[in-house]
């Protein structure tokens, strides 16, 4: 297990380099120029402009700036933000519970409704149940999330007025941030009615962002389980006169879980991409908005910082599947 | 039991009145399209950034009367100016109250002291201030503030004199701009001495209509009324600025009433809200123009004759009603109707292909030629779809012979790369700053700018000697004669094609009373009330 856990931590290694080198990379290869770009119609003068990117250190070689940029990340510093002037990981630390919780609640959703979904379409192969959840569940893989998060507001919010259009709460409560999780922080305060209005704010954008984990799940729980089914030890099971729901529950389901679990930890990478659109169309204030507008205006320590920490917590939350897995399944270990 | 109940019911009805007293408050709430970059005004560039801090919190020594460009006293009672036109003498508002926050008690109101604070901080490379928050003051810098400025003091307490270089009629107006709001200097020193200097641009402190209470990162702004406001508390008790992105979200929240305000609606949804019984949509023409610039530096464009003619080869009504969708005025001069000294008088080139044709055969083009026409990558208020603009031009040119081949870069390399003159002609804008026609004029065509912001790289010595005559002088009347000539120069010159100036929309609920759209595209909410 020791050596299984190695391995798998040094490969972190490489990944980190390559994200760090492919963000710094990519950004710059775009043309692009921060300055010109706050400075706008305006412009700026050239002996300003010059001197600002002296004071950003962009007139350094690439080489050199990738250098720099290196040593100060490993000393724990991520710079600065060439909009907003406020430390990268301060940002990243305001806006990333949020995202956190947006997403907990997506795969949350995601699982309660896919895995029961999966499982019943298994069992009823070829039903009317197994066709139309099916279908659907192809449907809500292709449906783009912008739109479907747009009709989502437009029926709910507009036409029935059953949920609030977006934010985290509503405008006039004050919650003060103590663990920036607002389900919590509003069960904290002694403003009466704002944890409803937190969960109530949620609703909508889980249900936009779990969409697509949902149908994968959906989809990945029933093959899985149509194939674990087949096997000669259900059939045993069956023979020995166990109850049905027995055999699906205790003995199907336990081992048609293992890949679910796998592409649940997949579906990380996934949500947080989901949420860069989710959270700008309902003006969720995570890590996803952040990272899109640090590219359009070209804030090149927000996007590497942004990047990286992002990546750190999608490549944390693989390792600690990766190890889960190897715990369930002995033969992974190997 | 039954005193428990009663008990009960009085703690109920205590709560209810308590609650009623508390919605009575007049909250209006704004959806705002992004987060500021911050809340010091001198230090960012960008609109939202002024709506949330300049236009909310604070005032400068002169301001703008709501809804129009005209400079009206603010923190400065009055003002003078010396016959040289380089000493302008303020003379300060008394009894002018700071914000009190939970960091700041104010000990004293505003004074002289406040005003050298605020400019020395942006001018002075020692001023201890100076590189605080990253300490770049691009709009002080891009209006030539510290080649204009010789130095600032005050006489007394209530008297403060700005010296200038030179004679400059638009630092009166300069001095409205958001980044010349005024700070509170006694904030700034007691937050120097605690070790937290950086708290003066983080939760601001200034004399304006609202005051920051408190601000969530890309979700909420919240502002109550400063009580003791000079001018008077504001109508409504509390602002909220709801940030949401999406100009279909904020339409719909507006619809859900979550909602009173909303800037940027979507073109496509003006229709919609126009029948929307619920919903008051207010229009007013921008201060802005959208233009076609002829780099009159390269051949043929480098010829009047060929630029005039090349502009009666554009259909402009037809591009206004494409691409405006209604929304655009044509433009024949460089500056806005709305604005003083606008020249009605000038004529607008016409669409006439047949005597474009004509013209560029007698000046040795029968067969037309070929240049770029540079499209920007992004929507602006002066142009909602340059690249389907740029089509339509091509299009149009190439019924006259000319063959236009349509050029694009990312936003910033646009910008830089036109600065530079590569292009041979490029669609572009203008929003003003300050209401003066020397922010449009002497900043996009003077031979100043012919390296920068002048895209036509136009250097025209009768047009340029007006321009800098109608700074040189501070009488209004002579100002605008000179600045009806110079339209007149510009149109025979034609160095650009002018395209329109755009309408600015502002969709709200029945229940807003009073608002003005702001001319300079930002939001004002002093003076909004809520029925």
């Amino acid at each position: 297990m020791l050596k299984f856990l190695l391995t798998r931590v040094s490969l972190v290694i490489p990944t980190f380099i390559g994200v760090t080198l492919l963000s710094f990379a990519l950004i710059r290869l775009v043309p692009g120029d921060p300055i010109e770009l706050l400075a706008g119609e305006r412009g700026i003068d050239p002996a300003r402009h010059a001197a600002l990117r002296a004071e950003l250190g962009l007139d350094k070689p690439l080489l050199e700036q990738y250098w720099i940029y290196i040593q100060k990340v490993l000393q724990g510093d991520l710079g600065v933000s060439i909009v907003t002037k406020t430390p990268v990981l301060d940002e990243f630390l305001t806006l990333f519970p949020a995202t956190i919780e947006l997403s907990l609640f997506a795969i949350t959703l995601a699982l309660l409704v896919g895995l029961p979904i999966g499982i019943l379409a298994a069992v009823k192969r070829g039903s009317w149940f197994d066709y139309s959840t099916m279908g659907l569940s192809l449907v809500g893989y292709s449906m783009p999330i912008f739109w479907w998060a747009l009709l989502l507001i437009l029926f709910f919010s507009v036409q029935l007025g059953w949920t609030p259009v977006s934010g985290r709460i509503s405008v006039l409560y004050w919650v003060e941030p103590v663990t920036g999780f607002m389900l919590i922080d509003s069960l904290l305060s002694d403003e009466a009615g704002a944890f409803r209005s937190a969960l109530s704010h949620l609703i909508l954008p889980s249900i936009a962002l779990g969409t697509i984990p949902l149908a994968v799940i959906a989809r990945m729980t029933r093959s899985s389980m149509l194939e674990v089914l087949s096997e000669d030890y259900i059939r045993t099971a069956r023979a020995k006169g166990l109850a049905p729901w027995r055999v699906i529950v205790i003995h199907a389901l336990r081992n048609a879980l293992i890949p679910v679990i796998t592409v649940v930890g997949l579906q990380v990478g996934v949500l947080f991409a989901g949420a860069i659109l989710t959270e700008t169309i309902f003006a969720w204030p995570g890590v996803g908005k952040w990272l899109i507008e640090s590219v359009q205006r070209r804030d090149y320590p927000v996007l590497q910082g942004g990047v990286l920490l992002v990546a750190s917590v999608v490549m944390a939350v693989n390792l600690i599947v990766d190890l889960l897995y190897g715990l369930v399944n002995p033969r992974i270990r190997r | 039991m039954n005193n428990n109940k009663l008990l009960a019911g009085i703690c109920l009805a205590a709560a209810l009145g308590f609650s009623a007293q508390a919605s009575a408050a007049k909250t209006l709430v704004y959806c705002s399209e992004a987060s500021p970059e911050g809340f010091n005004p001198s230090l960012y560039t960008s609109g939202t950034t002024f709506d949330a801090s300049s236009r909310t919190m604070f005032d400068g020594l002169v301001g703008f009367e709501r809804g129009t460009t005209r400079v009206v006293p603010g923190l400065a009672e009055s003002w003078e100016i010396s016959d040289d036109g380089k000493k302008y003498t303020f003379h300060l508002r008394k009894g002018v109250k700071f914000h009190k926050t939970r960091n700041f008690t104010p000990s004293r109101d505003f004074n002289a002291d406040d005003v050298l604070y605020s400019f020395n901080r942006q001018w002075k490379k020692d001023h201890p201030d100076h590189k605080l928050s990253g300490g770049s003051y691009e709009y002080f810098n891009g209006m030539d503030m510290p080649k204009l400025l010789k130095k600032i003091y005050k006489t007394d307490d209530y008297t403060v004199v700005f010296e200038l270089n030179q004679p400059e009629a638009p630092f009166i107006a300069n001095m409205a701009m958001d980044f010349a709001s005024i700070l509170s200097a006694e904030y700034a020193d007691q937050m120097r001495k605690a070790g937290t200097p950086e708290k003066i641009d983080l939760e601001p402190v200034g004399t304006g209509p609202f005051q920051l209470v408190n601000y969530q990162k890309d979700a909420v702004i919240r502002y109550q009324a400063h009580p003791d406001y000079w001018a008077g508390k504001a109508r409504i008790d509390r602002l909220i600025f709801s940030i949401t992105p999406d100009a279909a979200v904020r339409y719909a929240k507006l619809k859900a009433g979550e909602c009173h305000v909303m800037p940027y609606p979507n073109p496509a949804d003006l229709k919609e809200m126009e029948q929307d019984p619920n919903i008051q949509l207010l229009s007013q023409e921008g201060l802005n123009v959208g233009y076609l610039a002829w780099n009159t530096t390269k051949k043929p464009l480098d010829n009047p004759k060929v630029r005039k003619a090349l502009n009666m080869a554009i259909n402009k009504d037809a591009i206004i009603d494409a691409i405006f969708l209604g929304a655009g005025v044509p433009a024949k001069n460089p500056i806005p109707p709305t604005m003083w000294s606008y020249n009605d008088e000038v004529k607008d080139d016409p669409y006439d292909p047949v005597l474009s044709k004509r013209l560029l055969a007698q000046e040795g083009y029968p067969d037309g030629f070929e240049i770029d026409l540079w499209a920007m990558p992004v929507q602006r208020p002066y142009n909602p779809n340059a690249r389907r603009m740029a089509e339509m031009m091509q299009a149009d040119l190439a019924k006259v012979g000319v063959k236009a081949k349509i050029v694009t870069y990312e936003w910033g390399e646009y910008l830089k790369r036109s600065k530079k003159g590569e292009h041979m002609s490029v669609l572009l804008g203008w929003t003003g700053d300050n209401g003066d026609p020397d922010n449009f004029l002497y900043v996009l065509l003077s031979c100043a700018a012919a390296d920068g912001a002048n895209r036509a790289r136009w250097c025209h010595e009768p047009f340029d000697d007006l321009l800098i005559k109608a700074k040189r002088t501070t009488d209004i009347k002579e100002r605008t004669r000179l600045y009806k000539q110079a339209q007149v120069i510009f149109k025979e010159q034609a160095p650009w094609f002018t395209i329109a100036h755009s309408k600015v929309f502002m969709p709200m609920s029945n229940r807003v009373v009073d608002y003005k759209i702001d001319p300079f595209g930002g939001h004002v909410f002093y003076g909004v009330d809520l029925k």
